[in-house]
Formats: structure tokens, sequence, C-alpha cells
């Protein structure tokens, strides 16, 4: 029996914090390639320290809904999950490149499969590209368009910037936007200067982020100059100096990303039969044809 | 916590057992526990057991049946002649071997919903006939029993009790339940499951097995895992030291504020939160492995087997409040102003803003009260009886 447990950062303030996990965990469920699919937690319930106990499967797949590797993906979850042994060196990472590591969670003396952040798979490129698509409406955007990856960044981690820098390469090499930028919100390039890095007329804004909470729906907007104050809203799209910036919001709550999450599990060894081609199909921005 | 509704065994009256038609899947499930099954290990059900006879050398598979007598050579449709008879047991014998299964926490709990590991199968039919009615947290759990023999069970708000299903808003899928636990009924975010806070005015009216313990485990999160391993005997309690020692990042600093100087402010965390008033879990978790707190742990009937993310939250703010120095201010008060000030703080801490009549000026915590009180007493910056909270900011004026 497979059992796919993805774990995320939730809230005590707010409730938006979960809901791409449970949206996502849904449409996993519908396919039915595992057995069962269970959300835990850091802040809500049930907790990291005891999700696991909840689960039926003996071959139990763990998905952090994360952006980048660092100290919850290599600290936190393994310690809370009660993982046996771990040791980051396991994962053999630069801090793009955890996959996963099978270790006995002694809370339930079972093996788990723990797998690598959702934000650095290769597949989450595709859902950035998406979100592109979805806030658009236009499933063939990037002529005359720039896409700006935008994440935290910190000087604490290094790791934060490097998942954003990986994204907006790999989008660059492909040659479907006019430009492509990865910008951060606590260090250069800010995102606060946006207009100031394109050329383009239009460019659309990806924050690398989970789930809508303070920095997506309160920062980033302000800071970029859609609106004064977060609470009048904005429109997208929105035009700063000239240019047209489309606000796409978290990227995690794209319906894409349960597509990542599976494929984190399918890194690790899942069977997913042809679950992935299903949610591929089901996530996909509707021509309005 | 409530106990099974029927008792009309121990009365010494016999129950009213339902009639229980024998369905075709459960027949189907016993032959095929009996394919591998040998004479002398037979499938065993309440008060008879069957098994494979394998003495026979025709090509029709036989059976054997006892149930104190022994008879051979049944033949498939007197095999099932024989089960029908004893539907009640038959279909006890499949709910919980192939349509609950065998993961410990939810077959411990729907058996614990029907006093399964205590009362006969004829006593539990009946029971179930007229209802068994069972407590988890603010939830009222009642299980049924079709004439197939399948369980149904009504979950609700246990202030929900009586009130018809089609006054009620009405759910099939227990995931829904994600959102009704989401606010409580003011409308406002609920960060922990497990607060007494849960909103009323749905029903799931007829839940299978399996889905009524994924409703549960929705509504109260891990709660049946953690009480089934208590029955076990295996609930591993994380101690209030051990939890805080683990603590990294923004959390690292909790643990300067046990510097061996006893428990106390332990004692104060668990009664601002822990209180039964604030959460429904028992608080099993103590100082440490040799210092129990002061304070009682709560009734409920799920067990807390360490500090939560809450509880831990809110003791990084109190470590950075606690280190602070006292200081010695002095205030000019009426004797009834200082009263109001304990008033409020009690309205407050009890969440009772919302009981305090508009014109009860009686009340200390009355909003007029508060508003007079603060207009006679504060100065521009807010500073009660015009008493700065630094005192470099009074060197300053």
């Amino acid at each position: 029996m497979q059992s796919l447990v993805i774990v995320a950062h939730g809230s005590h303030l707010n409730p938006e914090s979960s809901a791409p996990t449970y949206d996502h965990a849904d449409t996993i469920r519908a396919t039915g390639a595992f057995d069962e699919v269970k959300t835990g937690f850091w802040k809500e319930e049930p907790h990291f320290r005891e999700v696991l106990r909840t689960v039926e499967g003996d071959e139990v797949y763990v998905v952090p809904l994360f952006v980048s590797e660092g100290y919850f993906t290599e600290q936190v979850i393994p310690r809370e999950l009660r993982l046996d042994g771990w040791d980051v060196s396991a994962w053999d990472s630069d801090g793009l490149s955890a996959d996963q590591a099978t270790l006995v969670a002694e809370d339930i003396d079972r093996e788990v499969h723990y797998c690598g952040p959702v934000g650095t798979h290769r597949a989450m490129t595709d859902v950035i590209v998406r979100r592109a698509e979805s806030v658009t409406g236009d499933p063939d955007v990037g002529d005359g368009f720039g896409l700006a990856v935008v994440g935290h960044g910190t000087e604490r981690n290094e790791n934060s910037a490097k998942a954003i820098e990986y994204h907006a390469d790999r989008i660059a090499e492909r040659d479907r936007f006019d430009e492509v930028e990865a910008l951060y919100m606590d260090e250069d390039p800010e995102v606060d200067d946006l207009p100031d890095f394109f050329e383009s007329d239009d460019v659309v804004l990806v924050p690398l982020f989970i789930a809508d909470g303070y920095h997506t729906q309160e920062d980033i907007p302000e800071d970029v100059g859609l609106c004064e104050d977060h609470t009048e809203g904005y429109d997208v799209p929105t035009a700063v100096d000239g240019t047209r910036i489309w606000y796409a919001g978290a990227v995690g709550t794209e319906p894409l990303m349960a597509d990542v999450v599976m494929e984190r599990a399918a890194d690790a060894g899942a069977d997913l039969g042809g679950a992935l081609d299903d949610v591929r199909e089901t996530t996909r921005v509707a021509t309005g044809d | 916590m409530s106990e099974p509704a029927a008792e009309s065994a121990d009365s010494g009256s016999d129950p009213e057992v339902p009639s229980i038609d024998l369905p075709s899947d459960a027949f189907d499930a016993v032959l095929d526990a009996l394919s591998d099954k040998t004479p002398g290990d037979p499938l065993r059900f309440e008060g008879f057991s069957v098994a494979p006879d394998l003495r026979g050398d025709i090509d029709e598979d036989r059976y054997v049946f006892a149930d104190g007598d022994r008879r051979t050579g049944l033949t498939e449709g007197e095999l099932h002649e024989a089960l029908a008879e004893r539907a009640p047991a038959v279909t006890d014998w499949y709910t919980f071997e192939r349509v609950v299964g065998e993961f410990g926490p939810r077959r411990a709990f729907l058996r614990w919903l029907e006093d399964a590991d205590g009362a006969t199968v004829a006593t539990r039919y009946a029971a179930l006939a007229e209802g068994i009615e069972r407590a988890w947290g603010e939830l009222k759990i009642t299980a049924t029993i079709t004439d197939r023999g399948e369980r149904r069970y009504d979950v609700r708000h246990a202030d929900d009790a009586g009130v018809p299903v089609d006054e009620l808003d009405a759910y099939e899928d227990p995931l829904d339940a994600r959102e009704l636990v989401t606010y409580d009924e003011k409308g406002r975010y609920r960060p922990l499951k497990t607060a007494p806070s849960l909103a009323g005015g749905w029903v799931f009216p007829e839940l299978g097995p399996r889905d009524a313990y994924e409703a549960v485990e929705t509504i109260y999160p891990a709660t049946v895992a953690n009480w089934h391993r208590e029955r076990e005997g295996e609930l591993d309690v994380s101690h209030w030291r051990e939890t805080m020692e683990r603590q990294s990042g923004i959390y690292g600093v909790v643990k300067t504020w046990d510097r061996g100087e006893g428990h106390e402010h332990v004692n104060w965390v668990a009664e601002a939160c822990c209180d039964d008033s604030q959460c429904l879990k028992r608080r099993e978790w103590e100082y440490d492995d040799e210092t129990d707190l002061d304070v009682d742990g709560g009734d409920g009937v799920f067990p807390c087997r360490e500090p939560c993310s809450v509880v831990v939250s809110a003791a990084r703010k109190w470590t950075r409040l606690e280190s602070e120095q006292p200081r010695t201010y002095e205030f000019e008060l009426t004797p009834s102003e200082k009263e109001q000030v304990e008033d409020i703080v009690d309205a407050v801490a009890d969440g009772r803003i919302d009981e305090i009549r508009e014109a009860d000026t009686k009340e200390g915590a009355n909003r007029y009260r508060a508003r007079f009180l603060r207009t006679k007493l504060f100065d521009e910056e807010g500073n009660l009886a015009g008493v700065p909270t630094e005192e470099d900011e009074e060197s300053e004026e």
C-alpha cells in the first residue's frame, strides 16, 4: 500500500497558508495513484510530529511543499518526523539537487522516502510558466512579454536565491518570453524596481511562494507599486511606470503544482501509472474554445 | 463520555436483534477467506466457526461447520443457508475484517464506538438498531445498522443533537469537514483544531465506517491515533523540557526560560493554554519525567502528548516578556478603577467580552466603562495615569 504525505508550513493566523496543500492533495487523491494522501503541518494539525502515525501504507513518500532547501527541509522536518540517523549529506545536494533519502521514521518504525522540496524540482519550471499562462488567460503567452520570477531572497540562506535563479535560467533557455529576470524582496536585484529591469511593455510577475499570505498579498503588490495600500486591491494587469504588470500571486496556488508533488514521489520510487498525464490534463489552462 | 445507549442485555431481558439479510459481498468474503484456510485453522465467528472440508474427493468445494456440534461436507448452498441464519455474526466479521480493515486506530475507534470489544454481537446489533451515541470532543457520533448489517454513522456537533437532518447542512465527503473546522461561529480562523470552538449547523448523516473515521480525523487530526496508542499503553509523551530542548531557529530562545528555577512558569503556560476551556485535549505532558505540573490536565477523551505549536509559539513570546525586570510604577486609581482593570483582564482572558451587555455599567469590563477609564486616565501617548512605561521617557519631559 502506497501513501503520500505532503508536509507544509501552515499558519496560526491565516487559513490561506494551508489551502494550496489541501487543493493539491485533493488533485492527487482524485488520480488514485496513491492509496491515501495525507497532509501534515508545522503550524497546524496534524503536526509533523504526529502525521506519520495517521498513515497506513507500507510505502510512504513524504514531499515537503517548500520552495527551497534549507532550515525546514534539512533540520525541522527530519527532526520532527523523527527520521532515524538523518544527515543532510544523504541528499548530497548542491542546494538544488536534493532528491530523496530512505530512512526509518522512529514514530512508526517504518521506512519512509523523504523527498526534496517541490520548489527545486525541474518540473517546477513548468508550473511557473503555467502560472503566467493562467494569469494572462493565454496558453501561448510569451511573445512580447517579460517574465519576472520573484523570490524572498535572504542573506542568511543562499539556497533561497538558487531556486529562483535555477528556474529563471531554465525558462530563459526556452526562448519563450522576450526577457526573463530573477528578482528578490530582500536582496538585489530588488523587485521594487521591476520596470527598470524590463524593456517589454508587458511583464508577468510570478512570486515563487507556496501560499498567498503577507508577502504575496501585501508586501509585493505595495513594493512593486500595484497599489498604495493592499487593502485597496489592484487590477491584473496594472500599469507601473509604463509597464503593464500581470501579477500572478503565489505560484504554489497553481493547480499544476500537484504534478511536482507527484514527480517528487515518482523520483523516490512511487508507482504512479498514468496519473502524471491525468494531472497535467486536468490542471491545464483552458483555451477558451 | 457517553456510554452505549442500549443496556438491555445487562437488565436481563433479551435484546431485540434486528433482522439481517446476509449480503452477497459478505458471503463472498467468507468464501474468499476460506480459500486460505485448513480444517485445523477455521474461520471463527462469534459462536461458531467454518473451515474447508478437505476430505472429499469430488470437484465441488465442501465445508465444515462447527457450533458445538460439527457438520461436515456442506455444499456452498448449505453453507450459505447456515451463515444466513447467523447473518449478524457474519456481517459483524465482514464489517471489521474487510470493510474497516486492520489499520489500528481506525479499527479500535470503530469498535469502541459500539463497544465491540465488550458486548456480544446480539447486544450490539440491538443497540445499533436503536442507535449508539458517543461523544468525541464536541462531536456526537451516532452509529446505526442497516438491514444488511452495514454500519452507518451520523456525525454532527453535540449542540445539534436531536435536530432533524434536513435542518442542517448535510455532507457526504468526509474531507468537506476541512471547511467546517476552519472558522468559529464568529467567522474567526481557528488555529487549534481541538479548541472548543467548533461551529455547528452541519451533519454527515450517513457515513460508512472508513468515512466516519476520516471525518473524525479531519475534524480532530491525529486524536484517534493518539487515543489508540494510549489504550495500547504506547502513548509517547514528550514533556515540556525535552520539547523545548529540541526547539531551534526563532524558537530556540524558549530554552532560556528554564534556568533551574522551578516550573512555575510552565504551570502558568498550562493554565493559560491547556485548560478545558481552551483545548479539548487532556494534557498528559508534565514539566519533565519526574516533575508533574500543579495544574490539572483536563478531562478530554483524547490525550495531548506534547506541547503543541500554539503553546511553543506563545512560550516564545512569554520567554521574551519574562526576561524583563519588574519596575515599580506609581499610579493613583480609585478602588473601583483597580477592580475595573481586574474585571477587564478577566473578561478578555475568559473570552466574555461579547457577553457583557452594552448598557450594563455594573460590569467593570463594560465598553462604556472601559472608554470612560481610558478618557479619564490615559494621556495622549496612551500611558495609564500619565505614567510613562520607560523611565527615560519621563526624564525627557
